[in-house]
C-alpha cells in the first residue's frame, strides 16, 4: 500500500475531512432505485467498497463506475460488494445504470442532498457534488481504506483490490 | 495502513515492459518504457492510436512499446474476441500485424470480420476463429486485465510512462512531454 493514500492528505483535496480507517462507518438507507432502498448494515458480514463519484454520465469510455463494473468479478471474488453513490436522483441513477449495463446499484444521495457524503466527510459544498472518494469497509462495519482522489482524476481500482485483499487475509484487523 | 515499499516495487515492476509476457515493439532494454492498456473497439484507443506510432517513430530505439489487452466488454461488445483474435494472431507470429488492422477498422470487429482480417494477413483464418470462438485465448486476455486493474488502469487507453500512470492528455506533446523527461529507471 503506498503511503500518499493516506485519507484526506492527497494534493487537490486538503480541505477534505474523509473518515479515515478505524472509524466506524456511518450506517445508512438510500434508494437505488425509484422503489427500492439500500441499507449499510445489511451487508454486515462481508466487505463493502463505497465509491462516491461527482456525477451520473461522464463522457469517457470506462470512466469510474464503468471501469468498477468490469472489475466487478476480482470484487466479487474477494467476497465484497460494490456500491455506487452520487447526488444524482434514483431516476438519473436508473437511466444511466441501463445505458452502462452496470451489474451493482447506484445509491441516491439525493434528498437531503448530500447528506451521506456529508456523513463520510466527502461533500463538496462549493460544486454540490461529492468528491470522489473511497472507502473499503470490512465486515464488521469498520473503515478499513479510504481515499479522496483529486475530482478530475479517476483513482482505478488498484487501492480498493488492495485493501479487500488485506481484509481477506486479516478478517479480525480493522 | 502501513507503507509497504515492497508491494510498491514490485507493482511499479509489473508496469514495465515484460520480456517474456508481453507483445513489445523496441529492446526491453531500451531507455522509455511505454506501456498501453487498450480495448480495440474504444474510440479514445483509436485516437490514440496514431499518436502512439508518430512516438515510436520520434523516439526510435530509445522506446520501448508494449501494449496489454483491457477490453470493456459491458461497453464494448466486440472488445473481447477482438482482443483473443490480436493474441490469436499472436499465436501465428502476427499479433502487431492483426493489432494494427484492428485499430484500423474499429467500425467493423464482429467474428466474420476478424477472420476475413486473419485472412487478409495471411494467416490461418480457419484455426484463429476456432481459436476465439472456444476461447483459447482468453485466459491471456484476463491475466492482461487483471495486471491492469491491479496496477491503476483507470480507464482507455490507460498509459503508464516508465512504470507510472499517465493522468494528462493522451496527446502527442503531453506524452512525449513525460517520456522525455530525465528520469531514473
Amino acid at each position: 500500500m503506498n503511503n500518499e493514500t493516506t485519507p484526506g492528505q492527497q494534493p487537490g483535496s486538503l480541505k477534505s475531512a474523509a473518515l479515515p480507517a478505524g472509524a466506524v462507518a456511518p450506517d445508512f438507507s438510500l434508494r437505488s432505485t425509484p422503489d427500492q432502498a439500500v441499507k449499510l448494515s445489511d451487508f454486515r458480514g462481508q466487505p463493502v467498497v463505497l465509491a462516491f463519484y461527482p456525477a451520473d454520465w461522464s463522457p469517457v469510455c470506462g470512466d469510474q463506475m464503468g471501469l468498477y463494473n468490469e472489475i466487478l468479478p476480482e470484487f466479487q471474488k474477494l467476497g465484497a460488494e460494490l456500491l455506487g453513490i452520487s447526488v444524482d436522483g434514483a431516476w438519473c441513477h436508473t437511466a444511466f445504470s441501463r445505458d452502462r449495463k452496470l451489474h451493482f446499484p447506484l445509491l441516491a444521495d439525493f434528498e437531503p442532498k448530500g447528506a451521506v457524503a456529508r456523513l463520510y466527510g466527502v461533500y463538496r459544498e462549493t460544486d454540490g457534488t461529492t468528491e470522489r472518494a473511497l472507502f473499503v469497509i470490512s465486515e464488521l462495519g469498520v473503515i478499513h481504506w479510504s481515499y479522496v482522489s483529486p475530482v478530475g482524476v479517476n483513482p482505478g481500482a488498484d487501492g480498493i483490490l488492495s485493501a479487500l485483499e488485506e481484509l481477506n487475509k486479516d478478517p479480525n484487523e480493522i | 495502513m502501513k507503507y509497504d515499499p515492497t508491494n510498491a516495487v514490485s507493482k511499479s515492476k509489473l508496469l514495465l515492459p515484460r520480456a517474456k509476457h508481453d507483445h513489445i515493439q523496441g529492446s526491453v532494454d531500451a531507455p522509455i518504457a511505454l506501456v498501453e492498456y487498450g480495448d480495440y473497439e474504444c474510440p479514445y484507443c483509436g485516437q490514440a492510436y496514431p499518436i502512439v506510432k508518430a512516438i515510436q517513430e520520434q523516439l526510435g530505439d530509445r522506446l520501448c512499446f508494449a501494449f496489454r489487452n483491457f477490453p470493456l466488454a459491458n461497453s464494448h461488445p466486440h472488445a473481447e474476441h477482438a482482443a483473443e483474435a490480436a493474441e490469436a494472431a499472436g499465436a501465428q507470429g502476427k499479433f502487431w500485424e492483426m493489432h494494427d488492422v484492428l485499430y484500423e477498422n474499429q467500425v467493423a470487429l464482429d467474428d466474420e470480420s476478424l477472420a476475413q482480417y486473419a485472412e487478409v494477413l495471411g494467416l490461418d483464418a480457419r484455426r484463429l476463429i476456432g481459436e476465439v470462438l472456444r476461447g483459447a485465448h482468453m485466459a491471456r486476455v484476463r491475466e492482461d486485465f487483471q495486471s491492469g486493474a491491479r496496477g491503476g488502469v483507470n480507464g482507455t487507453p490507460s498509459f503508464f510512462i516508465n512504470g507510472v500512470r499517465h493522468d494528462g492528455a493522451p496527446s502527442f506533446d503531453a506524452l512525449l512531454a513525460v517520456l522525455v523527461q530525465p528520469n531514473a529507471r
